[in-house]
């Protein structure tokens, strides 16, 4: 599959091995959009793995709720943390109410404009968003900047959004990391890549290149491979939320784990079933693939 | 001529389409079911150039019901992924019809927590995209219930929107493109025409009176001299408000599904 004339490389790895290059105290974006296309394999092996005292950027669901859940996160940086069709995620809503963790609540405006500032490698971007709101009562958003034209407005510095690491699931991927994003909206993927010192993904298909058929196929190639570290073949890692138009959003599972908050031993359950014992063992518990192949698509 | 037939949901519905007749040609947001349909209603009816979405990132010719695909019942005319509502709302090219947990006198709301921002007594989704969409393109409210806990007696527990409050202002007065509209409420139509933006009673729905609203309300009223009934839907208002919403949700909304005229 690769040219003849040009060195082969290969960017293949495991959803452990990514797991294993993160460290305790990073900085991490999580891509997707609340329950859409979150890279949820990844999630479940931070899980149970060791790592602690993250700090997590996402437009956030049940990434967010799970490793909330099991004490991995030492700083949230969000707009929402939403099921969507459940609008409160509860193990987010249990940690927020008990102070488990730090926040940053910005806007998700905001949000994407320190990404987009860290992407430049800008200190902070200028912008009215927050004016007029408790937004602003945060120290990271305390900052002003006054326009240098005849205007003179006031504006907020939104500062850059660096990232150590970016998460993403992408649909087809090829092994130098040439990657396509096929779902209907890409929401804020490629700018959690320019904004991070690497990203891994997750793939649904790992192919050889040709089989992207990148000429048409174009406008869902979310980056250029060069920011792309790692790739993970993980069918099925977004699972419970959607990789349209692979697969559709799991509302039965979601209510599974949105129940799973009622108590202790309720999440100990959910944990033990679907957390603990991998991502086969995930995928089985699930429903297996041809259930999740089956899902109807939810309605907005 | 009105009908005497209508429920509360069919009036707030008519109510709140005004929201989008000044527009034209914008993307109109309503969020929850009532504002939808509301919306819905407006492009079907005097704002036909409406760009409306099936709630997740398609433009829809025909404004989509709530509780169908958008691949069932409508042509998609358009994109509508995130990043391009924020470059469109950003660019002021948007009226929503949001609704928030608080609203205060300044017309400031609330949906990130109720109590203490560090410690919340209750988490709520965290401020969305309020923030950004209050100081860049025009904004209106609904709530299905007015009350005291809604309308809050001081500043709402965290301040999500900007209002008309000077003791906010960054540069000696409101934010450029603040612009709130109105407030459809389950007693009464409100907006921002007082004294200093202060919010007024504009109409009252059938059977509800000035002071049934100020007595739900935690902060003082307008109250112009003349204060009209909120008009009733008329025949074909009501035939289309059926065919925008097929399956009926709009009945599931408000409790017990009250009659639209409680006189």
């Amino acid at each position: 599959m690769d040219s003849a004339t040009v060195p082969a490389f290969d960017k293949r790895m495991s959803v452990d091995e990514i797991v294993a290059e993160l460290r305790d105290g990073m900085t991490i974006g999580i891509g997707g959009w609340a329950t859409r296309r979150k890279p949820m394999a990844l999630i479940r092996a931070i899980a149970r793995s060791a790592l602690k005292d993250l700090t997590l950027i996402s437009y956030g669901g049940p990434d967010v709720g799970i490793l909330a859940a099991t004490g991995k996160i030492r700083k949230l940086v969000f707009a929402f943390v939403s099921l969507d069709h459940y609008p409160l995620e509860p193990h987010f809503r249990a940690a927020r109410q008990a102070g488990a963790f730090e926040i940053l609540e910005l806007d998700e405006g905001l949000l994407h404009w320190g990404l987009r500032a860290a992407a430049m490698r800008l200190p902070f971007l200028p912008t009215r968003i927050g004016v007029g709101t408790d937004l602003l009562k945060q120290p990271d958003l305390g900052k002003r900047v006054t326009s240098p034209f005849a205007d003179g407005e006031e504006l907020i510095a939104m500062p850059a959004l660096k990232l150590d690491v970016a998460l993403l699931h992408v649909h087809r991927a090829d092994a130098r990391g040439n990657v396509l994003t096929l779902s209907p909206d890409p929401f804020f993927d490629e700018l959690f890549a320019r904004a991070a010192a690497r990203s891994f993904v997750t793939t649904e298909k790992l192919v050889p290149t040709a089989e992207l058929n990148m000429a048409a196929n174009s406008r869902f190639n979310l980056v250029e491979r060069a920011l792309i570290t790692g790739v993970a073949a993980q069918p099925f890692g977004a699972h419970p939320t959607s990789a349209a138009p692979d697969y559709q959003l799991d509302l039965k599972h979601i209510k599974t784990y949105t129940e799973s908050a009622a108590s202790p031993e309720a999440w100990g359950a959910y944990k033990a079933r679907f957390v603990d014992p991998g991502e086969a063992a995930y995928l089985e518990a699930a429903g297996g693939p041809d259930a999740i192949l089956a899902l109807p698509k939810p309605i907005y | 001529m009105s009908e005497t037939n209508y429920s509360l949901a069919e009036l707030l519905i008519v109510a709140a389409a005004e929201t989008w007749r000044q527009d034209g040609e914008i993307m109109g947001t309503g969020i929850g079911p009532l504002p939808r349909i509301a919306v819905s209603l407006a492009k079907a009816t005097f704002n036909p150039r409406l760009a409306t979405t099936d709630g997740e990132c398609w433009y829809t010719t025909e404004p989509l019901p709530p509780g169908l695909d958008a691949a069932q019942v409508s042509e998609v005319e358009g994109w509508s992924p995130y990043d391009r509502v924020f470059s469109g709302l950003w660019g002021g090219k948007r009226h929503a019809m949001v609704a928030p947990t608080q609203i205060d006198r300044f017309g400031q709301t609330n949906i990130s927590v109720i109590g203490d921002h560090a410690r919340p007594k209750s988490a709520l989704l965290g401020a969305r995209g309020f923030p950004g969409n209050s100081v860049h393109h025009p904004n209106s409210f609904f709530f299905a219930s007015h009350n005291t806990r809604a309308f809050v007696a001081s500043e709402v527990d965290f301040v999500c929107t900007a209002g008309y409050n000077p003791a906010r202002y960054l540069n000696g007065g409101p934010p450029a493109f603040l612009d709130l509209g109105i407030i459809v409420t389950d007693l009464a139509v409100l907006d921002f025409g007082g004294k200093d933006h202060a919010i007024r009673v504009i109409s009252l729905h059938p059977g509800i009176g000035f002071e049934q609203v100020q007595d739900n309300t935690g902060f003082p009223l307008e109250r112009p001299e003349h204060i009209p009934l909120t008009r009733a839907p008329n025949a074909a208002q009501l035939a289309l408000i059926e065919r925008l919403d097929p399956k009926g949700v709009r009945r599931t909304v408000l409790k017990g599904d009250p009659v639209g005229d409680r006189r």
